[in-house]
């Protein structure tokens, strides 16, 4: 068996392909559901219903896809580059711990000054975060993804040893859990009474920049040079370390925005609960987008209409709701395995 | 500080200590193998999921414990058939793909666990393998309780490493995996299947890793419960790198590890609550780290490792 | 008695026809040279004799039997032994176990290594190949590396055996000795197909010779009675017309080393204390056999490795924080060994490419954003004036040819008027047009008053183009030549390392 590289391909080809990875995967799904003793049309319609069957499914659908947009554009630009930042978890509560230190009553600040703050101390913690792991990578040779992994076990201990001391919310009852944001420091909803909040606007702002920056800039080629040859690239003048720094931070950064939005746009303080994996989703949207800054936009609200749709059908029709996981992870294998055919075909002989 | 050097001289510490190490020293051959071969399985903390399910389920469901291990060794080589098909004749990035299966595996194991037991608020236990002191030897002093009285299972981790090492070093198929990870043309050359050889070594691995999982469910502990893998993959991975991608090594650095783990347990309870538990909690992640910076300049990789192999390419 | 037999062997890779209609016989105690150009489909035929590639159209026979295509292990079994271009030998492992290596059924407990050991030393003396069986393959010379690999086809019985550009990494001795083996070898029955593209060994070593063009057999000759300039026009196809040098001024030092040494790094020779000087309006060629520190070297000057001591000067003025980056701020040229992985990133377009070296100024770049209509304009330019065949400038450049690839490098690397232009093995595995275009350019970067620093391995292709010859050995470089001082085989002598004090 032989891969031969195709040229390049058709619009409707790069459209099908992904179809087919989706449709692998409601076919996985599907056996589950049957496993499981439901029938798998009323399963599917109860996940589609709970993920846009009404204004309030779409509402919770966006306010899920906020944090996943910001994951998932942390996970794309740095796969862009080839760094491997599996750590975009650790890199959200970092930047939820920042926005509870200084949104806490810390700066007295107007929202309109302490806000921009915020967001640029979170990012500032989430780009030092990656930064370490890219300088062993880039100093020592160390493989990112276990450091980056690794972090992330490490982050989370660091954060519950917070709420349990200096952190933990005095009117808590004990629970480890922060105080509020003061109300300057919160994200307004975008609609009053619902929890879609202006995170989500600025997911959709951060995707625009990141796909200009991909697209238009010098950084943008630099990184998707060192991605596809690290020695070429060096071998033409590109910096690849430095490329490679700039991409962690970048990286960092962005995934520290969705631990920023989700404390001060949704949750207001922080538990450790805060993440239900969101970091690692992030890998997963970002595949699903097939790296494309602006396409994780629509698989972040894909992959969360997902997760939300199979709550409410998990309560409605008894079937697990790691389901949504299930589904999630078989959509990555197969349209990792999907771009592969659009690129390549097969010659058995 | 004189209790703190006294916990080194107890028997139950290092007996602790062996215990930690065992799912360890397994799932580190596992990985071993694979990287051996020339295949990063990032799967290895979804797989081990899957085996300290499917391990203890087997028994839970009325099985014998040993028909446990056999399961668990069988759907970990089942989540090894998935992760080889698609890095080594694909040629997938074997990032992505080993992320991918170890989602796929911990939510399939979640997803089974709840479909099974819907209802359950605390896990059933199981009867797991009891300690078969070894007549003699488990009299010495510290070292043999440590060493012969513990479960059978453990017995078999080094019996592993024995097994592992003789494999590699002794056999023909050993010099068919060893030049596989190394240059896999030589494999190609001399007519043996490169991606044969590939994917039963990620096949095999990957049933270690999923024993190593069992372990924790059948052994070490007596039921199932979500997230009880805690990152003892990416500390496998972290200790093939330390111990050079050699079996002997590697079971060094398995049992270090593991004591340090044990002597933190202690020594958290020495300090009486004066440094959150927490910081105690994270050293073996930090010093997985530490240890990678430390060997990662002078480790001499496989070659191949991490590049797939078309037929016929050189 | 035929031992082998191919039959109308075609191969296509794609639109490429790689390999068309080709049949001949192998008769037992025969050399039969298999003589082409890079490129004309020589590997390729081999590598499906071997199985690594299936044949389109076509069967093989060996000693009566039918063939199973695209198995190694049927080749094996048949008694067909190859020694790859490459070297498939696996480092981390010793020369017993790279011999030993699939030769026992996978599944034995044991690996029987005393067995082994003596088979091997047996075979050894006999054909005067001499190893150490517990050696590492990794501490091994490029020598030694190729003796265990025929040891390799021996040790299961080869009674045919194909070597693919044996010579390409031997000295001119370590080349007497292989042929000496080869000698021995048929002597004892084998038949051996040696493939090639230097017609002297060809001439010296076969019974018959093969000449295949673009992957057509176009011609057969019995060794004894042709000649080498027979040869050359078969393999060409046209009379071999050497390139005309005109005479240009040698202006002033460019570029200068002195007493420069690096660092040992990787598998390569590193430098020890070399100088050299190159002058406007001159080519200037390194002979030499590969890994001799030709890569040091041209590293140096391309600006990705550094001097552990020593000085580099351009124009006169000592240079400090070298990097490519620096390297092309000094207007230097750099033509890469490997244009694959190193000069082109096959994935990015063609005009991601040619922008890599200058994306960073004008009029490519404005406030850090990219300006990729002036970016698309400079491919098409490119694309136009050296004449490349390529369906757009957003076509990924891994689907082009290696000429065309090569064209697009020439392209980026000349545009800019370079001062300084380093070579490094532009031409091979190019077919003859596009070898004729390299060379054209490089001379005319020379006849615009440029240094050229040309290193390559094809002491023909050097010994054509130079103004002045410098020969490196073990990373030294002997004393520079002009133009006609030494002969072939003085050349020879210093690429083996002999200095011309002790000669």
């Amino acid at each position: 068996m032989r891969l031969e590289p195709k040229p390049a391909p058709s619009f409707a080809a790069t459209l099908a392909y992904p179809l087919a990875a989706i449709a692998a995967t409601v076919l996985i799904a599907s056996l589950l559901v049957l496993a499981a003793g439901a029938s798998p049309f009323s399963v599917f319609y109860l996940v589609a219903k709970g993920a846009a069957g009404s204004q309030f499914a779409l509402l919770e659908t966006l306010t899920r896809a906020t944090p996943l947009i910001f994951t998932g554009l942390a996970v794309a630009v740095a796969f862009r580059a080839k760094l491997w930042n599996i750590g975009a978890e650790a890199q959200l509560y970092i930047g939820a711990v920042v926005t509870v230190v200084l949104g806490t009553g810390a700066l007295p600040l107007p929202a309109g000054l302490l806000i921009p703050i915020i967001m640029l101390a979170a990012m500032a913690a989430g780009a030092l975060l990656l930064a370490g792991p890219a300088l062993l990578k880039t100093r020592f040779g160390v493989d990112e993804v276990v450091t980056t992994l690794l972090l992330n076990f490490i982050v989370l201990l660091f954060v519950s040893m917070l709420l349990e001391g200096p952190l933990k919310d005095p009117m808590g009852l004990g629970w480890p859990q922060s105080s509020k944001v003061v109300a300057d420091a919160q994200l307004p909803r975008i609609i009053q009474g619902k929890r879609l909040h202006f995170g989500f606007v600025i997911a959709v702002a951060a995707a625009v920049v990141a796909w200009v920056i991909m697209k238009k800039t010098v950084l943008g080629y630099e990184m998707r040079a060192v991605g596809h040859n690290p020695e070429a690239a060096r071998f033409a003048g590109i910096p690849v370390n430095r490329v490679l720094m700039k991409t962690a931070l970048l990286s960092g950064g962005l995934a520290a925005l969705a631990g920023f939005s989700e404390v001060s746009g949704l949750k207001g303080n922080l538990t450790l609960d805060l993440s239900p994996g969101f970091g690692y989703s992030g890998i997963v949207v970002a595949m699903l987008a097939m790296l494309n800054p602006l396409g994780v936009v629509a698989s972040a609200i894909f992959v969360a209409g997902i997760f939300v749709g199979a709550d409410a059908m998990s309560r409605a029709a008894g079937v697990p709701s790691y389901i949504a996981d299930v589904m999630v992870a078989t959509a990555l294998l197969s349209m990792v395995t999907a771009i592969l055919f659009s690129r390549y075909r097969v010659r058995w002989r | 500080m004189e209790q703190a050097i006294e916990i080194l001289f107890t028997a139950s510490f290092w007996v602790a200590a062996i215990r930690i190490a065992s799912p360890l020293i397994f799932a580190t051959m596992g990985e071993l193998i694979c990287e051996r071969a020339g295949v990063l399985n990032l799967g290895i903390e979804g797989i081990m999921t899957v085996g300290a399910f499917a391990g203890w389920f087997t028994v839970y469901s009325g099985g014998d414990l040993w028909t446990g291990v056999l399961v668990a060794a069988f759907a970990g080589a089942l989540f090894g058939l998935l992760h080889a098909t698609l890095t080594v004749p694909l040629g997938l990035s074997q990032h992505v793909v080993g992320i991918g299966v170890t989602l796929l595996a911990t939510s399939l194991t979640y997803f089974i666990y709840r479909l099974a037991l819907p209802e359950v608020t605390s896990p059933p236990k199981i009867e797991p393998f009891q300690p078969w002191p070894i007549p003699g030897l488990s009299k010495i002093p510290v070292i043999g309780e440590a060493l012969f009285a513990q479960t059978p299972l453990t017995y078999l981790a080094f019996i592993t490493v024995a097994v592992v090492a003789w494999v590699l070093y002794r056999t023909p198929l050993g010099l068919a995996m060893r030049a596989a990870g190394e240059n896999p043309s030589a494999v190609e050359a001399q007519g043996i299947s490169v991606i044969g050889i590939r994917m039963g070594a990620v096949m095999a691995g990957s049933a270690l890793m999923a024993v190593g999982g069992a372990f924790l469910t059948m052994s070490a502990f007596n039921s199932f419960f979500f997230e009880m893998i805690n990152g003892r993959g990416w500390i496998c991975i972290a200790l093939v790198v330390f111990g050079s991608w050699r079996p002997g090594k590697a079971l060094v650095g398995a049992i270090l590890f593991a004591a340090f783990d044990a002597y933190q347990v202690r020594l958290q309870q020495l300090s009486g609550g004066v440094v959150p538990y927490q910081v105690f909690l994270m050293m073996p992640y930090v010093l997985s780290i530490l240890a990678l910076v430390l060997v990662a300049r002078r480790a001499t990789y496989p070659k191949a490792l991490m590049i797939p192999y078309q037929k016929g390419e050189r | 008695m035929t031992v082998l037999r191919l039959s109308g062997i075609t191969k296509r890779f794609g639109p490429l026809v790689a390999n068309d209609d080709i049949s001949f016989d192998l008769k037992k105690g025969e050399v039969i040279a298999l003589l082409g150009e890079n490129g004309a489909g020589k590997t390729t035929l081999m590598n499906i004799l071997f199985g690594h590639y299936v044949a389109d159209e076509g069967n093989i026979e060996a000693f009566g039997q039918l063939l199973a295509p695209g198995d190694p292990k049927a080749a094996l079994a048949a008694g067909i032994g190859m020694v790859h271009q490459h070297f498939t030998l696996a480092d981390n492992m010793s020369v017993l176990e790279n011999i030993a290596l699939g030769t026992e059924s996978l599944w034995r407990p044991r690996l029987d290594r005393s067995l082994a050991r003596r088979r091997i030393s047996q075979l050894s003396s006999d054909f005067g190949l001499a190893v150490e069986p517990d050696a590492s393959v990794a501490s091994l010379s490029v020598g030694e590396r190729q003796r265990v690999e025929i040891l390799k086809a021996l040790y299961r019985d080869a009674r045919i055996l194909i070597l693919d550009e044996p010579t390409a990494v031997l000295t001119p001795a370590e080349t007497d000795a292989l042929f000496r083996t080869l000698k021995m070898l048929v002597a004892n029955g084998l038949s051996i197909i040696f493939i090639s593209h230097k017609l002297h060994e060809v001439m010296a070593v076969s019974d018959r010779v093969l000449v295949l063009r673009s992957g057509r057999l176009a011609g057969e000759r019995t060794t004894a009675r042709t000649t080498r300039r027979e040869l050359a026009t078969l393999m060409v196809g046209q009379e071999v017309t050497p390139p005309k040098v005109a005479g240009v001024a040698r202006g002033e030092a460019l570029f200068a080393l002195e007493r420069v040494s690096t660092a040992p790094l990787g598998s390569g020779a590193f430098l020890h204390d070399v100088s050299l000087t190159l002058f406007a309006g001159e080519i200037v060629g390194l002979a030499g056999v590969s890994g001799n520190g030709q890569a040091a070297l041209a590293g140096l000057i391309a600006g990705t490795e550094n001097p552990a001591s020593g000085k580099m000067l351009v124009r006169g003025k000592l240079v400090g924080g070298w990097s490519p980056r620096a390297a092309l701020d000094h207007g230097i040229a750099r033509i890469p060994e490997d244009r694959h992985a190193v000069g082109t990133i096959g994935d990015m377009s063609v005009t991601e490419n040619v922008i890599a070296e200058r994306y960073r100024s004008s009029p490519f770049c404005r406030r850090g954003f990219l300006d990729w209509k002036a970016a698309k304009h400079f491919a098409e330019g490119l694309i136009r004036d050296y004449d490349v065949k390529c369906p757009s400038p957003e076509a990924r450049i891994r689907l082009l040819s290696g000429g065309n690839m090569q064209k697009l490098i020439l392209g980026r690397a000349l545009d800019p008027e370079p001062a300084i232009v380093l070579a490094n093995q532009p031409a091979r595995g190019l077919d003859v047009g596009a070898v004729a275009y390299v060379h054209g350019k490089l001379l005319d970067a020379r006849a615009r008053g440029a240094a050229v620093l040309l290193i390559s391995e094809d002491l023909e292709e050097i010994v054509a183009l130079s103004d002045r010859i410098v020969v490196i050995s073990k990373g030294r470089l002997s004393a520079p030549s002009g133009r006609g001082e030494r002969t072939i085989g003085e050349i020879g002598e210093l690429m083996a390392g002999h200095s011309e004090v002790a000669a």
